[in-house]
């Protein structure tokens, strides 16, 4: 599977691990629920960490630990619910978060533009078929009116 | 006016180049209905009864002859020769053609115009008082902030996928002619104790199925932290509004639920961390009160003794003058409304030739600039006084001269049943019945200001419920009735309207009608206004005859 990460398209290197399932070598992810719960495991993993994160998640809470995860995957349950777009603004606006951040899920690929705006800056398509699409509306416009975090 | 600067432009036009394709996308099968819609509200259009409408900011009511122009021959190559002005200073046309659409929005485009966020779950065209910069009793003129907060609004990559929509309205003067708390956010420049204006920031207002009148959140805020406020109340709202009932999703749930005092502490401990650095520069604002800069007044404009003869000489110029034209700040200079409201039109719709008849009128007596009012009609704000003779012939020629203005028959209006798919009764079609009911104007003079507004549906996009009368369709089995409230007013003793009783079918709307302004007539103190009479009396004794056959 590949993904759309710094407006390249690259192998995607993570699995996301359901929360019922065995954690796996490798650079993996994990529900917010799961990270709460087996931080201390996941802590002593070989390889790179990563939370998923829905709309209805907070990230204050995961705010502590953002120097242990290496990626936070918005993961979109549906295109309308716009709490993931402050979501990425506190990651990098108020807490300063370096990592990958990720949309996953029913995003739209018209919304990639908002989402690079707001410090997404990797790209789970739905569908193979939409890379290039979302390569390209990544450039939909050259000029902004507000401070955002791009 | 605000001219738009080569970043405006590349926004609007990129803007259009991206809808283009989003259109032919989704014509070719490549955007679901459901994705399309969302992209399609964000630039103002809709799927209507008969066929799409296509909603157009007027920025803050603000348009000039070019653009009033261009909206004629969209009318007239587009539509079907004629548009509607809304209650929002927007514009409306009822009959594009989905695939014309990106076509309409590039005409637009060339003129400084588009239907950016006029409707979807965003942040809507900004609103204000459309004697800005011109009225007597204006602590600063709005139309600079409204601006900065346009574009601020426009396009804003957080906050473009709220629970619901989000309107802010912008008052500079002394009387709230703007709604002001009656939206998302409401913004008063006032003057603090130490001489210097700032915002007084109302939150939580709003119409539609719940009206309710906005809360004050902030007594004063500096100008310099304007943006910054507004985006720490959006993030609050964005991250906490109800996504799970669109009912419930507008902010004045939020605010209601949470208690003005937990709300105004997520805001105030937000903004308080995103507040410096974020502010707006003085160079900014002044730049932009340089693009509102007033025209060059003729000096000796109040020396002109004709139009003091003219009102003598004729009666039905003295009325119209009035009714339909307003006090300016410079002395010799009247604002002069044009009535969307004819008897024999429906209100707020405009032709395509007097569109382009406007246009001349606007560019020979009022510096090429005119506005939209929220009551659907349209004001040439800055008329000399002895020219207004000569426009009132002509607007009359027009039927724009309809000396209505504040009165009974200047109703504002929805589309209803006729055009909308949301409507549950026909609106037009009753506003119609209750004019030609009304027809002899030294009754409606008498009458005197009365706002009666009428809205098709509970959504209440003629803002019933703040009507001095309102009325609102409603579908019983299959039939269409029509509530009616008394009392209501959007002004600076924000009310909203009480119920009169059980709704009345719509053969007998006028009559209600006219009973009540009966009640009226016979039981008003001296001078006493019908909102000041329902205020004193309630609505029992118009209850008691509108309902007295049953």
């Amino acid at each position: 599977m590949q993904i759309i990460k710094d407006k390249q398209i690259i192998d995607d290197t993570w699995s996301y691990i359901a929360d019922d399932a065995e954690l796996k070598a490798g650079d993996i992810s994990v529900s917010l629920i799961r990270w709460k719960q087996d931080k201390q495991q996941l802590l002593a993993h070989v390889g790179k960490l990563g939370v998923r994160i829905g709309p209805a998640d907070s990230v204050d809470d995961i705010a502590p630990d953002l120097k242990d995860i290496q990626l936070i995957e918005l993961d979109f349950p549906d295109f309308a619910d716009g709490r993931l777009f402050s979501h990425a603004w506190l990651l990098r606006g108020r807490y300063d978060y370096q990592g990958e951040i990720r949309a996953t899920g029913h995003y739209m690929p018209d919304q990639v533009f908002y989402l690079s705006r707001v410090g997404v800056n990797a790209f789970k398509p739905e569908k193979t078929e939409d890379m290039p699409i979302i390569l390209s509306h990544l450039n939909d416009f050259t000029v902004k009116y507000q401070n955002s975090i791009n | 006016m605000y001219q738009y600067n080569d970043k405006d432009q590349t926004l609007v036009d990129e803007r259009v180049a991206q809808f283009r394709r989003q259109t032919e996308q989704f014509l070719k099968g490549d955007i679901s209905e459901d994705q399309y819609r969302a992209l399609r509200l964000r630039n103002g259009l809709y799927i209507q009864t008969h066929a799409p409408m296509l909603r157009i900011a007027g920025p803050y009511g603000l348009l000039n002859s070019k653009q009033l122009r261009k909206l004629g021959h969209i009318a007239r190559n587009y539509d079907k020769n004629y548009c509607h002005f809304t209650t929002r200073q927007n514009i409306q046309f009822n009959w594009p053609k989905l695939e014309e659409v990106p076509d309409i929005l590039a005409e637009l485009a060339s003129v400084q115009m588009h239907a950016i966020q006029t409707s979807g779950n965003c942040m809507r065209n900004t609103t204000s008082d459309h004697l800005a910069g011109v009225c007597i009793d204006e602590i600063e003129d709005p139309r600079p902030y409204c601006e900065i907060i346009r574009q601020w609004t426009t396009l804003h990559p957080e906050f473009d996928y709220l629970p619901r929509k989000f309107k802010i309205a912008v008052s500079g003067a002394l009387h709230d002619r703007a709604a002001t708390q009656f939206h998302d956010i409401g913004l008063h420049l006032v003057k603090n104790d130490a001489g210097e204006v700032g915002f007084k920031v109302l939150v939580g207002g709003g119409l539609g199925r719940t009206p309710v009148i906005g809360q004050m959140i902030k007594p004063y805020l500096e100008k310099k932290h304007l943006l910054s406020y507004l985006e720490a109340i959006l993030r609050i709202y964005n991250l906490f509004g109800r996504r799970d009932n669109k009912y419930k999703a507008r902010i004045k749930i939020l605010v209601k639920e949470s208690g003005m005092d937990k709300f105004s502490k997520l805001v105030e401990q937000e903004w308080l961390l995103i507040r410096d650095g974020n502010e707006l520069s003085e160079d900014r604002i002044n730049a932009m009160k340089a693009q509102f800069v007033p025209p060059d007044y003729e000096p000796d404009a109040a020396q002109d003794t004709s139009f003091a003869q003219q009102q003598l000489d004729n009666k039905a110029f003295a009325t119209w003058v009035k009714y339909n034209t307003a006090d300016h700040k410079i002395p010799g200079y009247r604002a002069a409304f044009l009535s969307l409201k004819a008897p024999d039109s429906p209100p707020g719709d405009m032709t395509d030739v007097q569109l382009d008849a406007v246009a001349d009128l606007t560019d020979k007596y009022s510096f090429g600039e005119i506005r939209v009012t929220h009551r659907q009609n349209l004001i040439l704000a800055d008329v000399k006084q002895a020219d207004l003779f000569a426009l009132w012939q002509q607007l009359d020629t027009l039927k724009l001269a309809t000396p209505n203005i504040g009165t009974v028959t200047d109703m504002i209006c929805c589309p209803g049943l006729d055009f909308c798919s949301l409507a549950n009764a026909g609106s037009i079609g009753v506003a119609k019945e209750i004019n030609e009911a009304l027809d002899d104007m030294d009754y409606i003079h008498d009458i005197g200001d009365l706002k009666i507004n009428m809205s098709g549906c509970m959504n209440g996009c003629a803002h019933q419920s703040v009507g001095h009368i309102g009325i609102l369709g409603v579908d019983k089995k299959g039939a269409e009735w029509y509530q009616l409230t008394l009392g209501g007013s959007s002004e600076n003793e924000a009310a909203i309207g009480e119920r009169l009783g059980p709704a009345v079918a719509k053969d007998q709307v006028t009559k209600a009608i006219t009973t009540i302004l009966d009640v009226y007539i016979k039981q008003r103190l001296d001078d006493e206004s019908f909102l000041d009479m329902v205020n004193r009396v309630g609505i029992t004794p118009f209850k008691e005859q509108v309902y007295a056959d049953n």
